[in-house]
């Protein structure tokens, strides 16, 4: 028996690229980072026009608790600080805009530490919050913000999610795959910086190498082991994963660490290696690109802040006309306005799918057939809800549990009326966001 | 390429492929089955029967998608044809058919569409037409002639179906006639093994929760079975209670009608032990023989009452 969740759906995986090895793709000639790639406050520009940066140069700096610094991938000119296309807030936000001078220097403050597996939690915290880490996973929190728990709510076990439960997405796969003694590394030393006993790298069960070179990867590390679980979405929600592994429930309203938890994308543990052991920034990670429009689809070492249009060109070009472009997989991702947008700390895949893969949905009134309650991974009681949301009924919304929801899409998935549920609890969140303000 | 091309809907960016249209279409096929017994048991005016109520369900749900504005495409998504097959499969077999048509056209305008149309109708269409027939052609809504084949030789009931005859005459039909369908009663009374067979499809599915069949049928077999216990000679066993009547085609194809049954699993079980009983009451205790019908719609009233009173425990939800 597999570990798993309850609820979810079963969506057509179409993992094209999982055996497509990673393959670094080159600097492009202009790069967008927006101060903004994170929860939270932006990022406060530390550069202004015609600044030389280098590769790893820090050139926004995290304001308040919960933010994130930003670095130059490459090394180059600051064209300007300015309003750019933002694929998650889907409009322009301000971004720092470089001209790379193609020569890719090093900044010289970056060095290695030989001894880093033997650096402190506080410096491994310190390394991580200066390196500018977010869950690379999608979600994009600031890690040193989840890796320093209050003393109160002490973590007892780590979890290293490599469930990779969207379609389409083998980023997470290949890097396991091919980079399996750096993530064990990286979760080594955050289980050092939170103090946790325990640490399971989940792996959904549709990944047999990974989970093999995983499993060979944690023999030297005695406080890890390997967890195989299920094939289902949204097997590496948080919450669920949690669930799953420890039968703990998160409470409503609450953070993995109310149940001693705290969970870890894979990327995001090798992020967590790099910055304690070179200091190195994070300023390019992996990322599926993949869909029936492109020509040469699969798993790239990309710069952070390369824009879309050019990813894809040097990636190979088109094949075929898209008529939806992805930031993320295809049950949470957002559809883009235009490919100008740059690609962040958080982006997964891009996902660039033909007139062929799409189905425009037409909404009906709902039949009642309480799919959307079998399968909700919150229990929650999606009809009912888009019920009361259509009827500006917010407050009853929120009794029943709209900011409960997690936004995985399995509801609107599996909707034979094709209501797009999801859609309702963001807009309700919202609502209700602008109802507590006026309070 | 230009940005404008690209389009912009919310995720996810993909579908299950069932949609509304293949549920109401293979609920549909899975009803063909009883309905080819039924006119092999009935003939061909069974058949004739079922062709005008369908036919009526359709010009009907057209005409109302048509005065309402709304788009008529609709028509062909299976749900009106549902309507009229479950329709003529609890009619007498000979009902006259300028009535059924008068029915079907009540359960379409009056059951569904006055409403606004599929998804937001209160009662199961098909049963409120069955109701105002009920009403309105008293005389021919309770003639019900015998087969005119019948299986293995078996002696057929004339007259009487086989809860009339248990009601008033207390005269008891063998079991398998039950089962195979060869006794008097509507087309959709008699085959319960086609009508159990289709229900599994339904289940297989997922268009229907076994959990409405399993608390309608269970509570029409416990309850019925302690009035049996209770005085043998006067309440007829569990048994028969479950296989005679329109109890199975209530069970597998009426109370759980998506629309108005109850959404959530723990309020399906509540609605399913509700119907039974009221089956039972109006069986043992009512005017008519069969309580199946009046059943539903009792439930179908307070369907809206249990959906906002039944909220799953979430998921971490901390009870105060």
């Amino acid at each position: 028996m597999r570990l798993t969740f309850k609820g979810g759906v079963h969506p057509p995986y179409r993992k094209y690229t999982s055996e497509n090895p990673i393959k670094e793709i080159g600097i492009p000639e202009e790069v967008i980072i927006p101060l903004s790639q994170h929860t939270g406050a932006p990022a406060k520009p530390l550069v202004d026009r015609g600044a030389s940066v280098y590769r790893g140069t820090k050139i926004g700096e995290l304001q308040g608790f919960i933010s994130a610094n930003v670095h130059s991938p490459t090394s180059g000119k600051v064209k300007r600080v300015f309003e750019w296309p933002h694929p998650v807030a889907l409009k322009s936000l301000p971004a720092i805009i470089i001209e790379p001078d193609g020569e890719d220097t090093l900044d010289e403050n970056i060095k290695e530490d030989a001894d880093y597996l033997n650096a402190s939690p506080q410096e491994i915290v310190e390394r991580v919050k200066e390196a500018g880490i977010v869950g690379m996973g999608g979600a994009a929190f600031p890690t040193h913000v989840k890796l320093s728990p209050p003393k109160e709510k002490p973590i007892d076990t780590l979890i290293i999610n490599g469930a990779e439960c969207e379609p389409y997405l083998t980023a997470d796969d290949r890097l396991m795959r091919e980079h399996a003694d750096e993530i064990i590394q990286g979760a080594y030393l955050i289980l050092k910086a939170v103090g946790a006993k325990r640490g399971v790298i989940a792996i959904e069960d549709n990944k047999p190498e990974a989970i093999e070179v995983m499993e060979r990867a944690v023999r030297d590390f005695p406080d890890f082991e390997v967890a195989v679980m299920k094939t289902k979405y949204p097997e590496g929600a948080e919450k669920q994963l949690i669930w799953a592994l420890t039968r703990r429930q998160v409470p409503s309203g609450g953070l993995p660490m109310d149940v001693g938890a705290l969970v870890q994308n894979v990327g995001t543990s090798r992020a967590v290696y790099h910055a304690v052991r070179y200091r190195m920034p994070l300023i390019e990670r992996v990322t599926t690109l993949t869909g029936g429009a492109l020509a040469n689809p699969g798993n790239y070492l990309v710069r952070i802040g390369t824009k879309v249009e050019d990813f894809l060109k040097m990636a190979g070009g088109l094949a075929e006309e898209p008529v939806k472009a992805i930031m993320g997989g295809p049950m949470m991702g957002i559809a883009q306005y235009t490919l100008d947008v740059p690609i962040l700390k958080g982006t997964s895949g891009v996902l660039l799918m033909t007139a062929r893969e799409v189905e425009l949905p037409r909404e009906r009134d709902c039949i009642r057939c309480g799919r959307c309650v079998e399968v909700c991974p919150m229990f929650l009681y999606p009809t009912r809800m888009a019920y009361l949301i259509k009827n500006k009924r917010f407050e009853e919304a929120r009794e029943i549990g709209v900011l409960d929801c997690i936004e995985c899409g399995s509801c609107s998935y599996v909707c034979p009326a094709r209501i797009p549920l999801v859609q309702y609890f963001k807009y309700a969140k919202a609502e209700l966001r602008l109802l507590a303000q006026k309070a | 390429m230009s940005g404008n091309s690209l389009y912009l809907t919310p995720s996810p960016h993909i579908f299950a492929r069932e949609n509304i249209r293949g549920i109401m279409w293979r609920t549909v096929a899975s009803l063909v089955p009883p309905l080819l017994a039924g006119i092999y048991f009935f003939g061909l005016r069974a058949l004739l029967l079922t062709a005008v109520t369908v036919a009526t369900a359709l010009l009907t749900e057209y005409l109302f998608l048509l005065l309402r504005k709304k788009d008529t495409s609709a028509v062909s998504d299976g749900s009106a044809v549902i309507t009229g097959i479950l329709l003529a499969l609890i009619l007498p077999p000979r009902f006259p058919l300028y009535a059924a048509a008068i029915g079907s056209f009540f359960a379409i305008a009056f059951g569904k569409q006055i409403f606004g149309g599929l998804g937001n109708n209160i009662f199961n269409p098909a049963l409120l037409g069955r109701a105002f027939l009920m009403a309105a052609f008293p005389v021919e809504s309770t003639v019900y002639p015998p087969p005119i084949r019948s299986i293995f030789g078996l002696d057929v009931i004339t007259q009487a179906t086989p809860l009339t005859a248990m009601k008033f005459s207390h005269i008891k039909t063998p079991y398998i006639n039950l089962l195979i369908g060869n006794t008097g009663g509507s087309m959709g009374e008699t085959s319960a093994l086609l009508i159990i067979l289709g229900g599994l499809y339904l289940i297989y599915k997922k268009y229907v929760d076994w959990r409405l069949p399993l608390s309608y049928i269970g509570t029409v077999f416990v309850l019925g079975g302690i009035f049996w216990l209770i005085n043998p000679q006067k309440y007829p066993d569990p048994l028969f209670h479950i296989l005679a009547g329109g109890l199975m085609l209530g069970a597998f194809y009426m109370i759980t009608d998506m629309v108005t049954s109850p959404v959530t699993p723990k309020g399906r079980v509540i609605y399913g032990i509700g119907a039974g009983i009221f089956v039972i009451i109006i069986r043992l205790f009512g005017g008519y023989p069969e309580g199946v019908m009046f059943s539903i719609l009792l439930m179908n009233s307070v369907r809206p009452w249990i959906d906002r009173l039944i909220v799953p425990k979430r998921f971490g939800e901390v009870r105060k």
